[in-house]
């Protein structure tokens, strides 16, 4: 029917699995979650689907329509060609559990390895809004891990040993620039999180709901407190003789 | 039957929200081995859907604020009805726990002299909500999740809670499902701390997410506690009303303390006639003074002029938009219009409400920066819950405990905006700090009966059983639009009465539920199991709404349209004692004379 739109929709397991067509009715200002709730409803009770808040805010409901990494919940229908099927996978990066979800449980474990902020003692807890801006763009991040799921060295190279992915690094930096913080994170920065293995692409930054500018505000400014901190001689002989 | 897992704790919580971590953090500090288990992912619980703020007398805005001012506001808001003795507690601990926050690293937005800027909100007096512009929950749970992930608290995430066991009198544990294998676990523990949050997804139209099914409200009353207060159900001012896929998806109050005001269809300011007895003198009562008021907020000096009527508590708003659209004042898709484009610019705009602004643009095709929004109530929070010890949060089966939404009695009649959050971190904190003290002074686990745990999972395994039978999302759709029809803003005897009638039917049509698929991550199969715990809730605020027969805060009673001093004394409890269950109601405990005298000022 011509208000109908037809979902193709990845069924399946970690053992493997296929896109199944469904149709649902189209209704205005319709999004891809809603959709795929309507199928859930009319169709396949027992389709597999994360979500939450259904307003972009919680970062349950990311998956790749059409190919493209993105929040089921903040992508609308009207957007898509009306005659045309959406085909919705989980994210690729992932082990899938089962239909739509995916296995993000490695973040979390990543997340662990990250050392807590650490409050500088014996001071009053006073900063500019200047300085706050500055790390509430990193705090935005709705772990939705679509820039996990694109970046390539955890994509394509599987680098999950060597490698945090952008949205730990945009933690770390977080971290790194709290006016409040004094822990040292540098040398994990440097090896266990492998920094060095990012390229600077931008997928990550392109995909992220956010609009955290993640390459630039994020990677590039810890790239390059690494670069000074063990690869500059000059500072690095300074520190030695210094003790540190 | 199938093995299961079973794992021993001192202390088992339920809920990752802001009560349930915060909570596990306190145990686990304290030295009780903790357990923290979820239906969603880390992080993902409805906490970190809050937007406006968290309210706490810091007095960094306005240093005539205190904890006995905020007390005043939380008990004129909740209509007296609250626990004075958690109204107390709330007021006075708040401001230290949101500095705790900060001093774990959570970054709220700053006044000029660098200090946790705070903002006004409905109910209360001064600007009293720390924030972090409109996603502070986010701001919240992950401060609470970084810290909570290093102090050694297991976590069990998307793991469903059933059943709390009843030993000896006292909770011992918890049978549970893994939602990715549709294995069953159980918890053995010396006490179990419930932080599940709240029941909107009992109704149509309703900000809340799909794990607001009422699984704590419905875990107490099946272990035996009691439920206070199950009657006040918090329909929030403002939801979205078009297009159809948000209809009731929040938007902040917040627009509102940023100098957002409310017009009818023929641009009326409505609020003005609307201000009730309580609150006469407090308000703008001219375009003119209110305007004068977001100016002097808006240039950060101390207002001279009355808050406007907009910031009236959302019972008062709710209601008044709920007449306009009655009266044939609404808008085109049967809200009215909240207008913030006419008072801030843009770039204010973005800067305080970007969450809101991205909402609007996405998913409605509208940009709020040049047009108003559409606007109407919508499900919100639940005041009512767990009946609990104000001090410890312990229920009243002893070694269950519970905080957050899912406790009752703080909030009263109606929940001031922004008092959740803080709620969160007040009593999730004392439940984490009793319940591993209660879990110290017992020696050993207490037992659990393997035929109750057979009797559990059985239960949870039939409705794949069924060869014939209903889909559950039909029977949820239907369970919600009658909620709404029913048992929604305005009620009267006869709708409850048949709301009753219907969830007889409901009942019946439940237990033929069936389920198609396999174990493995079955929404279908999860939604059949959670319409038990919508049924029970909703049963238990429906006899609460039909015993109170007077008007009071978030409860308004067409047939009873005033309040009634003597109810104003009485809490409803609602409790498990045969069929059908039990209501009673329970006098108040007497405030002490100091408190009493708090009320006057103002
Ligand atoms: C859109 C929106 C905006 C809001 N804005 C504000 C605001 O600005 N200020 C304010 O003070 N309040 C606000 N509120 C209210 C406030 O956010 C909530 O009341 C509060 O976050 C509830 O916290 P909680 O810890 O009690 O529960 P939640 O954060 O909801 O957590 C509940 C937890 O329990 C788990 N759970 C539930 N059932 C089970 C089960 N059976 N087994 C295992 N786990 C279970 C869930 O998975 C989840 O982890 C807002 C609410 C909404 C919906
Ligand atoms: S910029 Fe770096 S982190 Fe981002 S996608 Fe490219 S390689 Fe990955
Ligand atoms: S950085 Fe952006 S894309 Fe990555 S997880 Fe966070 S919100 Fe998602
Ligand atoms: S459901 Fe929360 S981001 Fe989509």
């Amino acid at each position: 029917m011509a208000d109908d739109v037809v979902l193709k929709l990845y069924r399946g397991d970690a053992a493997g699995g296929e896109l199944v067509d469904y149709e649902v009715p189209r209704a205005p200002g319709m999004v891809v979650l809603d959709a795929v709730h309507s199928v859930q409803a009319m169709h396949a009770p027992d389709l597999a689907v994360r979500w939450n808040c259904k307003a972009g805010r919680c970062g349950s409901c990311g998956a790749e329509v059409n190919g493209r990494p993105r929040l089921m919940c903040m992508d609308r229908l009207d957007k898509y060609p009306p005659d045309e099927p959406i085909s919705v996978r989980p994210m690729r990066t992932f082990p899938v559990v089962k239909d739509l979800v995916c296995d993000v449980s490695w973040n979390f474990e990543v997340n662990k390895r990250i050392p807590p902020f650490q409050m500088r003692e014996g001071v009053e807890p006073r900063f500019s809004q200047a300085e706050a801006d500055r790390v509430q763009e990193f705090r935005k991040c709705i772990e939705c891990f679509l820039c996990q799921n694109v970046c390539h060295v955890l994509r394509e190279h599987h680098e999950q040993e060597q490698f945090c992915g952008p949205r730990f690094l945009v933690r770390l930096a977080g971290l790194e620039m709290h006016p409040l913080d004094t822990a040292d994170r540098l040398p994990l920065i440097h090896k266990q999180f492998g920094i060095g293995l990012c390229n600077i692409t931008k997928c990550c930054t392109e995909v992220c709901p956010e609009s955290i500018a993640i390459t630039d505000n994020a990677i590039i400014p810890l790239k390059e407190r690494v670069v000074d901190r063990f690869y500059d001689p000059v500072k690095k002989l300074f520190r030695v003789l210094r003790g540190r | 039957m199938d093995k299961y897992e079973t794992h021993a704790y001192d202390v088992v919580v339920v809920g990752a929200g802001g009560a349930g971590l915060r909570a596990a953090i306190e145990s686990s500090a304290r030295g009780a081995k903790t357990a923290l288990v979820c239906k969603s992912l880390l992080g993902k619980a409805h906490t970190v859907m809050a937007e406006g703020g968290i309210a706490a007398a810091l007095a960094n805005n306005e240093p005539r604020d205190n904890w006995q001012v905020h007390f005043r506001d939380t008990m004129k808001g909740g209509k007296f009805l609250n626990q004075w003795r958690m109204a107390e507690l709330h007021a006075k601990e708040a401001p230290e726990r949101v500095r705790e926050l900060e001093s774990w690293g959570a970054v709220f937005d700053r006044t000029k002299d660098g200090a946790i800027l705070q903002r006004n909100f409905g109910g209360h007096t001064y600007p009293r909500l720390a924030h972090v512009g409109d996603r502070t929950g986010l701001e919240m749970i992950r401060t609470l999740q970084d810290r909570g992930v290093h102090q050694g608290i297991d976590v069990y995430m998307e793991c469903t809670v059933r059943r709390v066991f009843v030993a000896d009198g006292r909770a011992a544990g918890c049978f549970a499902y893994w939602r990715e294998s549709g294995r069953f676990i159980v918890f053995r523990a010396k006490a179990v701390v419930l932080a599940t949050g709240g029941i909107g997804r009992c109704w149509e139209i309703s900000s809340n997410s799909w794990e607001y099914t009422g699984d704590g409200h419905a875990l107490a009353y099946w272990a035996g506690a009691d439920l206070i207060d199950m009657e006040f159900v918090q329909f929030h001012p403002t939801g979205m009303v078009w297009p159809p896929s948000v209809r009731g998806t929040l938007i902040t109050e917040g627009v509102r303390g940023e100098g957002g005001v409310l017009k009818n269809s023929q641009g009326q300011r409505f609020m003005f006639d609307c201000v009730p007895e309580l609150y006469a003198g407090e308000f703008a009562e001219t375009e003119e003074e209110s305007n004068r008021w977001v100016q002097d907020v808006i240039a950060g000096r101390r207002p001279e002029a009355r808050r406007p009527p907009e910031l009236l508590t959302r019972d008062v708003v709710a209601r008044a938009i709920r007449r306009e659209v009655r009266e044939g004042r609404g808008s085109p898709h049967g809200g009215v219009l909240l207008d913030i484009a006419s008072y801030r610019t843009p770039e204010a705009i973005k800067k305080k409400l970007p969450g809101m602004y991205h909402q609007f643009k996405e998913l409605a095709d509208v940009d709020i920066t040049a047009e108003p929004m559409e606007v109407g109530p919508t499900c919100h929070y639940m005041m009512g819950g767990v009946r609990v010890d104000a001090e410890t949060q312990e229920s009243t089966l002893p070694g269950l405990y519970a905080a957050g939404e899912v406790a009752g009695g703080m909030h009263g009649a109606n929940r001031l905006g922004g008092n959740s959050l803080s709620d969160l971190l007040v009593f999730g904190k004392r439940a984490g700090e009793f319940a591993a003290h209660e879990a110290r002074g017992r020696p050993s686990l207490p037992a659990i009966n393997e035929d109750e745990v057979a009797a559990a999972a059985r239960q949870a395994l039939a409705p794949f059983e069924r060869t014939d039978g209903e889909n559950p999302y039909a029977l949820h759709e239907d369970l919600r639009r009658m909620m709404h029809k029913y048992v929604g803003i305005v009620r009267n005897e006869e709708d409850l009465k048949i709301a009753l009638d219907e969830l007889g039917n409901l009942r019946e049509r439940a237990r033929h539920v069936k389920v198609g698929g396999t174990i493995q991550y079955n929404p279908g199969w999860h939604l059949a199991l959670d319409l038990a715990n919508m049924l029970d809730t909703s049963e238990a605020v429906t006899r609460a709404a039909l015993v109170r027969q007077e008007s009071r805060g978030a409860h308004t009673r067409d047939d009873f349209p005033d309040s009634d001093a003597t109810w104003g004394k009485q809490n409803v409890i609602v409790r498990k004692k045969g069929e059908p269950m039990s209501v009673a109601t329970e006098p108040l405990s007497e405030m002490p004379a100091e408190l009493k005298q708090l009320l006057k000022g103002g």
